[in-house]
């Protein structure tokens, strides 16, 4: 029962992640660009520790834990990059 | 407290759904970082207290794994409430500076102390 719903939350997680994936893509100027990569980057961390959870494999919340932090500083240098000092 | 997990999933995906939303329906970039930030960071704080509570049952039912998935599920909890607000500064900053002005704004104090 309740692997069912950790499944239906990695489905909708899924799901979240392609509608952010279309304002990434229709995005009128460079930030809102990034501001989606940033929403998907929210989504794909928790996407993680579900699966890591539903399939049982502590692995992947290993690899979440290592996304967060790539995740953090390459927003960081997009930031730098965007500000014009990179 | 099986319901308390399902209660935090279901609070967790709605704010997701949320903050997903509101990347859609907002006009300018400072409200749709605001909107999408704010609920997406709220929604995954959320669903890792779901999947903490999920390995607190694990440990009830005495299956093998929940320690290392409660810990490594707080830490990586922690890690994102310092690091997402953080970056989601850094990006209205550095949209501030790089000349993206607000779309219905009527003052701008940064930029009147910057000058």
């Amino acid at each position: 029962m309740i692997l069912t719903a950790l499944l239906v939350l990695a489905l909708a997680l899924v799901i979240l992640m392609i509608i952010c994936l279309v304002r990434a893509i229709l995005g009128p100027t460079v930030p809102d660009r990034v501001v989606a990569l940033d929403a998907i980057n929210t989504l794909a961390i928790a996407e993680l520790v579900t699966l890591g959870a539903l399939l049982e494999e502590i692995v992947f919340i290993d690899v979440a834990i290592v996304y967060t932090m790539l995740a953090f500083v390459s927003t960081l240098y997009i930031a730098k990059y965007l500000e014009g000092r990179l | 407290m099986i319901w308390v997990i399902y209660c935090f999933l279901a609070i967790g995906i709605i704010f997701q759904a949320l903050g997903t939303v509101a990347l859609h329906r907002f006009p300018d970039v400072y409200t749709r970082l605001h909107g999408s930030t704010l609920c997406t960071t709220f929604g995954s704080i959320f669903i890792y207290l779901g999947i903490i509570l999920y390995g607190v049952r694990l440990y009830f039912l005495e299956k093998a794994g929940y320690a290392s998935l409660i810990t490594h599920t707080i830490l990586i909890l922690v890690l994102l409430m310092i690091t997402n607000p953080t970056g989601a500064h850094a990006i209205a900053r550095a949209t501030h500076r790089s000349g993206i002005m607000p779309k219905y704004a009527v003052v701008d104090k940064l930029k009147e102390r910057r000058r």
